[in-house]
């Protein structure tokens, strides 16, 4: 009993914490967020220094592990969080619009000769349309069946990548090209715009960037009309229908946005990869990227930041346990779904959502709450 | 490009059935749980894996290296599906138990369960290819590979039917399987469990105040579920000789399409969508090349998703016959 008290005041306190430093952050004046937004990209690029690395990541370099998996994640779960977090579509395929960018880098680039920035340009656009082709007849459906659909929709794009032998079929495609490079400017040591086959820095500062402009982006439309509306169709969809949001619009905007962000992802990812092939875009990925997203607070980007970095850094860290890595995830993820559902820095709306069990598809069917449940529901509603 | 399929049209329409069948015996799982508790029961396909994995252990343990005959191998035969049977329905309860009891108990939104089923799925796995095969299956370093099966019966050839050679152990697998789903569909719709589950599912509030014990109902439906993906666990292993410790990941997706293609809910759909899969599945491999067998399936869920979202049967684990 006392042990419980003192986890659930742990829990309490930390909640507090976080809350604290939520309203303090509401009531900052412009120039102070702006402040840390700045002091936090430098952060950002000053990440790969050498004297990090042994600490980060004894067992790799640390620079390469900065690019994959940790600012690849990163970047995934944030376009992730645009259809599970904000729109609270729930997408369990995801990858393949990761797959769909690195295909087409890899072969506008080997084929057509275009260069990077102008696939990146193609990619984007061409996620976009996948997304838009794979939403239009499905996002009417109900939230689980959309479930299934996106995990059937992966599938058949890394088994059709797999069958088709024009595109390299299980072998994939090598010789991928690099960003054109500048070279000479350097920065610190660092030539940072020179694309080549050792030093993963550039890569990682190209990242940044793409990754603060994905952020900016995705800031902008939450606070919008259209980050509103997706508010609403997560909270209840019928009711945002009746009061005149064209629910299905806004949802197939969320989908092209978060596919679209996923092709930006796998052009990077591809440029500094030179091979791919079908096996990079399991399943497996989309699950990861999903609990990215929900262990970090869905909804809130901060903490799909958060959440991205632990799963993808954990494991390179503690190399030495690589091979139950897996097995400790998932147990992880009943843990975290049993006492913290709701992610560990959620936002607030979404804490309360979750505590009505709206949001997330509803409730489960057959729960009938106690008379506890039903006061910590009304608690938490109110808060 | 359709000679392939018209030369042997027999052939494939039987190993169609046998699969679909075997499809039609894990839906049942995925129906049942999501007409109770609205979940998608995404470790249902671990349950299977632990099917296959508890009845390759009997063959395995019963030392069997040459096919059994007469009582060795009726007793065999009941053994393996008895051990699978039980092994799954037991580790569905635990998962019910473990995974969701707390979610549920708390209200938590079906994003969350889903989110918890798949860690268990994850986990599930990981403890067969890193623990159970390694050390208790005695093939280390080789968890990860695909764990062949002693055959335990002849498979003779029965009779012939317009080019197809009929085996024995495909009509005791079709047999069997459907057997299992009579017997649930007849539980379902006779007994007092089944008025209870059935009642679970329309509306559980009214239901816990004509004195259903729902949680009593929502571990039953764990417990059948399991039972039917483990038989159906053994008769694959049966069939194909194989499993491996992610053999459950694909089956299961395609299973639950086959649930929703029969209407998600719906016992007796769930079998007609399994047999229909199956059958798809094969046609298609035998058109455009085995490759393109599980693009197929899913192109199928997809297009019926668009076209007929309710299934072939519609949802009715409520509507069956009161």
């Amino acid at each position: 009993m006392s042990t419980n008290t003192t986890i659930t005041n742990g829990k309490n306190a930390f909640s507090a914490f976080i809350d604290g430093v939520r309203d303090r952050w509401a009531s900052a004046p412009g120039w102070q967020r702006w402040t840390v937004y700045v002091l936090l990209f430098i952060a950002a690029l000053l990440l790969p220094s050498e004297s990090l690395g042994p600490i980060m990541s004894p067992y790799s370099d640390w620079a390469s592990v900065l690019f994959f998996p940790i600012g690849t994640y990163v970047v995934l779960a944030i376009g992730l969080n645009v259809v599970v977090g904000q729109a609270g579509l729930l997408d369990l395929g995801y990858v393949a619009f990761f797959a769909i960018g690195g295909y087409s880098m890899a072969l506008l680039g080997t084929r057509m000769g275009l260069n990077f920035w102008e696939i990146l340009v193609a990619g984007v656009i061409l996620s976009a349309i996948s997304g838009i082709v794979l939403g239009g007849p499905t996002l009417r459906l109900r939230g689980d069946y959309l479930a299934i659909v996106t995990l059937g929709f992966g599938e058949i794009v890394r088994q059709t990548a797999e069958n088709t032998d024009a595109i390299g079929g299980p072998r994939g495609i090598a010789g991928i090209p690099h960003p054109p490079s500048i070279d000479g400017v350097t920065v610190f040591g660092v030539d940072i715009f020179h694309y080549g086959v050792l030093d993963p820095r550039p890569y990682y500062y190209l990242l940044v960037v793409v990754a603060t402009a994905i952020i900016i982006f995705v800031k902008r439309w939450e606070k919008s009309r259209v980050g509103r509306a997706w508010a609403a169709i997560r909270e209840d969809e019928d009711a945002a229908e009746v009061m005149g949001v064209p629910t299905f619009k806004f949802k197939l905007l969320a989908f092209a946005i978060g596919a679209s962000i996923g092709g930006a992802m796998g052009v990077v990812w591809a440029s500094k990869t030179i091979s791919i092939n079908p096996n990079d875009f399991l399943f497996m990925l989309s699950a990861t990227i999903l609990a990215a997203v929900v262990m970090g607070g869905s909804g809130n980007i901060p903490g799909v930041i958060l959440g991205a970095f632990l799963v993808a850094w954990l494991p390179e860290r503690f190399r030495g346990l690589s091979e139950y890595r897996i097995m400790v995830f998932g147990a992880a993820l009943v843990a975290l779904m049993i006492f913290r559902p709701e992610g560990l820095l959620p936002s607030r709306r979404r804490k309360a959502e979750l505590a009505e069990g709206t949001g997330g598809m509803g409730a489960m069917g057959a729960e009938v709450p106690d008379p506890e449940t039903h006061a910590a529901a009304a608690e938490g509603a109110a808060k | 490009m359709f000679d392939n399929l018209l030369g042997s049209f027999w052939p494939y329409t039987i190993d169609g059935l046998i699969l679909g069948a075997i499809y039609g015996l894990v839906a049942l799982g995925y129906t049942m749980v999501y007409g109770v508790l609205r979940l998608i029961n995404f470790a249902h396909s671990e349950i299977f894996m632990i099917g296959t994995m508890a009845s390759a252990f009997v063959v395995m343990t019963l030392g069997i290296t040459t096919p059994l005959t007469g009582f060795a191998l009726v007793g065999g035969l009941l053994l393996m599906v008895l051990v699978g049977g039980f092994a799954s329905a037991g580790s569905a309860m635990l998962l019910e138990r473990i995974a969701y009891r707390p979610l549920r108990k708390r209200g938590a939104s079906r994003l969350a369960a889903l989110i918890s089923a798949i860690g268990a799925s994850l986990f599930l796995q990981e403890l067969f290819a890193l623990v159970l095969i390694p050390h208790v299956f005695n093939r280390p370093q080789q968890g990860r590979n695909q764990m062949g099966v002693a055959r335990i019966m002849e498979k003779d050839t029965l009779f012939t039917f317009g080019g197809a050679q009929i085996r024995v152990d495909q009509v005791l697998i079709f047999v069997a399987a459907i057997g299992m789903m009579v017997l649930l569909d007849l539980l379902v719709n006779r007994t007092k469990i089944g008025r209870g589950i059935r009642a679970t599912s329309q509306d559980p509030e009214t239901a816990v105040l004509m004195g259903v014990d729902i949680d009593k109902i929502v571990r039953m439906t764990f417990l059948i579920g399991g039972l039917m993906a483990g038989v159906a666990g053994a008769l694959f292993v049966l069939q194909f000789e194989v499993t491996k410790f992610s053999i459950g990941f694909l089956l299961g997706i395609k299973a639950f399409t086959a649930a929703v293609l029969g209407g998600i809910g719906n016992l007796r759909g769930a079998l007609l969508g399994g047999l229909f899969l199956g059958l798809i599945e094969n046609y298609g491999a035998a058109v455009f090349g085995s490759g393109w067998k599980d693009v197929i399936a899913f192109t199928v869920l997809v297009l019926v998703l668009m076209f007929r979202p309710t299934g072939i049967l519609g949802e009715s684990l409520q509507q069956a016959r009161a």
